[in-house]
C-alpha cells in the first residue's frame, strides 16, 4: 500500500540554511543565489501590497500565496522564454518572475478583464480560477509544441485540492498517452479552502499519483527554492528532449487565509500557521546566504528599495488605467460579433446615452 | 416567528429537516467545520455531525454523481455546489443520470436531489463566481428549478424540494443573501414548487422576474408609479415547471408585459414566458413584450458587471416603450 515511501520529500537546503546535498554546491552561483532572493523579495513585497489595497477597498477579493514563494518563484525561473506557463488564481509569484506585468495582475484582482492579457511575447495563460481545468489545457498546449517540433515545454501550476477533479486525472493521462512535454507543478499546501488534505485523498503524497500515469514523480521541499529550481530544470528538460510529463510535488504552506474573503479561524489555528514561518523560504535563503558568504546588507537593503519603489508605480499605474470599456463587454466574444450582439450593443450604448 | 436574512433561512429549512429525517444529508465542499463558504451550513455539522454534514473532496462530478447514488439507495442528500460557475463539473451527472434514472427504470429508482447553488453577479466577485446559466438546466427534462427570492420562500421551497420525489435544482441568489430579511415560521412548512406570487397588484404593466432581479423590478414600479403607469409583479420561484397560470391571469388583465432575467437573453427563459403568453394571451396583448436580460456575452469581470446586470433604469424604459407602444 505504501507508495508514499517511494516518495521521500527531497531537499538541497535545509531550515537552517545549510547545504544537505553538498553535490550541488558546485552547480550554484552567486548570481543565482542573488537571483533567486531578489524575486522572493520582489514577490512578497507584492503579494503584500496586493493585500493591502484590498483592505483598503482598492481591488476585490485577492488570494495570497504568502509562504509559496519558493515554489513558485523557483519553477518559474527554470522556464525558457518560449515556455507556456498555466497558472491558478494563487501563483501569481510565479507569472510575476516569468515576466507578467505586475499593474496587470493587480488589475485582474480589480475586476478588470485586461488583467488576463498575457504580456506581450511571453504565453502566460490568465489564472484558472475554475480548480484543475488548466491541466487538460497544458497537455494540449504542449501537445501542440510537439506536434510543431519545437524544444518549448509547458508548466502547469495546481494545488492539492485540484487532484480530487477529474480533468485533473484526464490531463496527466493525456499528457502520458502523447508524452506531451509539459510539467504538472503541484504546491501542496494542505489545505483546499478549509477542506484538510487527510479528507481531501487518502494517499499520504501528491507525487504518487504519477504511479497510475507512468510518468516520473517527485515530492520536493517547496520552501526550498533550490530544490525547486532543480527538479523543474530536470522535468522541463526531460520534457525538451520527448521524455514526456512529470509530475513535482512542491509541499508548501499558505500562512494566511484561503482569500481576502475567507476566515480561516474557521478551520485551524492561526497561530500554529504562523509557527510554520520557522520553514520560510525567505528566511531559508536568507540564512543560506550568511552560513556561505552571500548576504550583503547594502545590496539587499539597495533591492528592497526598488523594489518598494517599483511596487509603488505599478500601483500608480493601475489605478491610473483608463477606465473600463463598455465596449469590451460585446466585442471579444466572437471575432466577428453575431447580430444578437451587434443589437444589443447598440442598444446598451443609446440607453448609456440617454437616447433610448 | 423569527426575522431571517435570505441565507439564515436556507440554513434553517436544512436544520428543520435534518432534524426531521434521518435520511437527510448535507455534503459538498467545505460545508462542514468551515459552515460553507457563504455560511449557508454553520453550526450544521456541528449540530448533526461528520456523517451528515460532510465536506467532500474538491470534485462537483464527485459530490453529484455520490449524491446521485445515495438517492436512489434510499437518502435524502442535499448537495451544495459552491458557486453555480463551478457546476459544469457535475453537468453530465445532472443531464444524463439524476434527470434520466426514472425514466430509463420506468420509475425502479428515482433521484431525490437537492442541489444547492449561490448563482449570480453584483457582489465584487472574481470572474466565473457570477453566472446565472439557469436556463441550461430548465431545458433539461427530469429536473425543477426554483429560485427564491424572500427568506419566507427560501425555506418553505428548500423544504418542499428536499420532500420532492426528483431532483430539484435549488438556486440561490448571492446579491440577496444578507440584503433580504423577512418573518420566516419555525419548523417545517412548505412552499409549492411550481407555483409562483404576485408581490404587487397593478393595472398597466406585469413585469415578471425572480431571484435577485425582484428588488430590480420593485425599484422600476416605484419609478413607473412616479408617472402614473400602474404595474403588477409577479416573482416566478419556480422557473421550472413555470406557473403558466399566474402569467396568463396577470397578462390577461394588463395588456403588457416586461420579463427580466441576469442571464443571456437567447435561449434564456424569458423566451419560454414569451411563449406561454403567446399560447395563452395572444389576444389580449397590447404591446410587444418585453425583455430585459444579461446580453450574449460573458457575465463580464467585476468593474463592468452593472453594465451587464439589468437595472431599474433599463426596466423603466422597457415598461415605457410597452405603454407609449
Ligand atoms: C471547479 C471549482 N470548484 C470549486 C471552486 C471553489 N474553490 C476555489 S479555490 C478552492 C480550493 C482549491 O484548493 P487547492 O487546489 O488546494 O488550491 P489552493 O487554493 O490551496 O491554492 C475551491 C474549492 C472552484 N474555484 N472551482
Ligand atoms: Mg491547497
Amino acid at each position: 500500500m505504501g507508495y508514499e515511501n517511494d516518495f521521500p520529500m527531497q531537499q538541497i537546503v535545509d531550515k537552517d540554511g545549510y547545504f544537505v546535498r553538498e553535490d550541488y554546491k558546485n552547480k550554484i552561483t552567486r548570481d543565482l543565489v542573488l537571483t533567486f532572493y531578489r524575486h522572493l523579495i520582489r514577490v512578497r513585497a507584492f503579494d503584500r501590497k496586493a493585500k493591502n489595497l484590498q483592505r483598503q477597498g482598492r481591488i476585490g477579493t485577492y488570494a495570497m500565496f504568502e509562504g509559496q514563494e519558493a515554489a513558485q518563484v523557483g519553477s518559474a525561473m527554470a522556464l525558457k522564454e518560449n515556455d507556456w506557463m498555466f497558472p491558478t488564481y494563487r501563483d501569481h509569484a510565479a507569472s510575476i518572475t516569468f515576466g507578467h506585468s505586475l499593474p496587470t495582475i493587480f488589475a485582474f484582482w480589480k475586476g478588470r478583464v485586461e488583467g488576463g492579457v498575457p504580456p506581450k511575447g511571453k504565453q502566460i495563460v490568465p489564472p484558472s480560477v475554475p480548480i484543475a481545468t488548466q491541466l487538460p489545457l497544458a497537455a494540449g498546449a504542449a501537445m501542440a509544441e510537439k506536434y510543431k517540433g519545437t524544444s518549448n515545454a509547458v508548466i502547469c501550476y495546481f494545488g492539492d485540492g485540484a487532484t480530487s477533479e477529474g480533468d485533473f486525472h484526464e490531463g496527466m493521462n493525456f499528457a502520458s498517452v502523447f508524452k506531451a512535454p509539459v510539467v504538472f507543478f503541484n504546491q501542496n499546501n494542505s489545505y483546499a479552502i478549509s477542506v484538510p488534505i487527510e479528507k481531501q485523498m487518502n494517499s499520504k503524497t501528491i507525487a504518487q499519483k504519477s504511479v497510475a500515469y507512468a510518468m516520473p514523480g517527485i515530492r520536493i521541499d517547496g520552501n526550498d527554492i533550490f530544490i525547486v529550481y532543480f527538479e523543474t530544470l530536470n522535468a522541463l528538460e526531460r520534457a525538451r528532449n520527448g521524455h514526456g510529463p512529470t509530475l513535482i510535488e512542491a509541499v508548501t504552506w499558505r500562512y494566511g487565509a484561503h482569500t481576502t474573503a475567507d476566515d480561516p479561524t474557521k478551520y485551524r489555528n492561526q497561530e500554529e500557521s504562523e509557527k510554520r514561518r520557522e520553514f520560510d523560504p525567505i528566511t531559508r535563503l536568507e540564512k543560506f546566504m550568511k552560513n556561505y558568504g552571500y548576504w550583503d546588507e547594502e545590496w539587499v537593503e539597495q533591492e528592497t528599495k526598488l523594489i518598494d519603489e517599483e511596487i509603488n508605480q505599478a500601483v500608480v499605474d493601475m489605478e491610473s488605467m483608463p477606465n473600463p470599456n463598455v465596449s469590451d463587454l460585446f466585442d471579444h466574444i466572437f471575432a466577428e460579433p453575431t447580430w444578437t450582439i451587434k443589437e444589443q450593443k447598440d442598444a446598451y450604448l443609446t440607453h448609456l446615452r440617454g437616447e433610448a | 416567528m423569527q426575522s431571517l436574512t435570505l441565507i439564515q433561512a436556507i440554513t434553517d429549512g436544512m436544520r428543520t429537516m435534518l432534524k426531521e429525517r434521518d435520511e437527510v444529508l448535507v455534503l459538498g465542499e467545505d460545508v462542514g467545520k468551515n459552515g460553507g463558504v457563504f455560511r449557508a451550513t454553520e453550526g450544521l455539522q456541528e449540530e448533526f455531525g461528520e456523517s451528515r454534514v460532510i465536506d467532500t473532496p474538491l470534485s462537483e462530478a464527485g459530490i453529484i454523481g455520490s449524491s446521485i447514488g445515495m438517492a436512489m439507495n434510499g437518502l435524502l442528500p442535499i448537495a451544495e455546489i459552491q458557486f453555480m460557475g463551478f457546476i459544469y463539473p457535475a453537468y453530465e451527472q445532472i443531464m444524463t443520470h439524476a434527470t434520466r434514472m426514472r425514466y430509463r427504470t420506468l420509475g425502479a429508482y428515482t433521484v431525490p436531489l437537492v442541489i444547492r447553488a449561490p448563482y449570480g453577479a453584483g457582489v465584487r466577485a472574481p470572474e466565473i463566481h457570477s453566472d446565472s446559466t439557469e436556463a441550461l438546466f430548465t431545458h433539461m427534462p427530469g429536473i425543477k428549478v426554483v429560485c427564491p427570492s424572500t427568506p419566507y420562500d427560501a425555506k418553505g421551497l428548500l423544504i418542499s424540494a428536499i420532500e420532492d420525489p426528483d431532483p430539484v435544482l435549488f438556486m440561490e441568489s448571492l446579491r440577496l443573501y444578507r440584503s433580504v430579511r423577512g418573518e420566516v415560521p419555525d419548523g417545517k412548512y412548505k412552499v409549492e414548487i411550481g407555483k409562483g406570487v404576485k408581490r404587487k397588484e397593478g393595472d398597466d404593466i406585469t413585469l415578471i422576474g425572480w431571484g435577485a432581479m425582484m428588488p430590480v423590478l420593485e425599484k422600476a414600479a416605484i419609478e413607473a408609479e412616479k408617472k402614473l403607469i400602474s404595474c403588477e409583479i409577479i416573482d416566478l420561484r419556480t422557473l421550472y415547471p413555470i406557473d403558466k397560470d399566474i402569467i396568463a391571469e396577470s397578462v390577461q388583465k394588463t395588456g403588457r408585459c416586461v420579463i427580466v432575467h441576469e442571464a443571456h437573453a437567447t435561449g434564456g427563459l424569458g423566451n419560454d414566458i414569451i411563449s406561454i403568453i403567446n399560447d395563452t394571451s395572444f389576444l389580449y396583448m397590447k404591446a410587444p413584450i418585453q425583455r430585459v436580460t444579461g446580453a450574449d456575452v460573458h457575465v463580464p469581470f467585476f468593474a463592468l458587471e452593472d453594465h451587464y446586470l439589468p437595472t431599474p433604469h433599463r426596466v423603466m424604459e422597457a415598461i415605457e416603450k410597452a405603454i407609449y407602444f
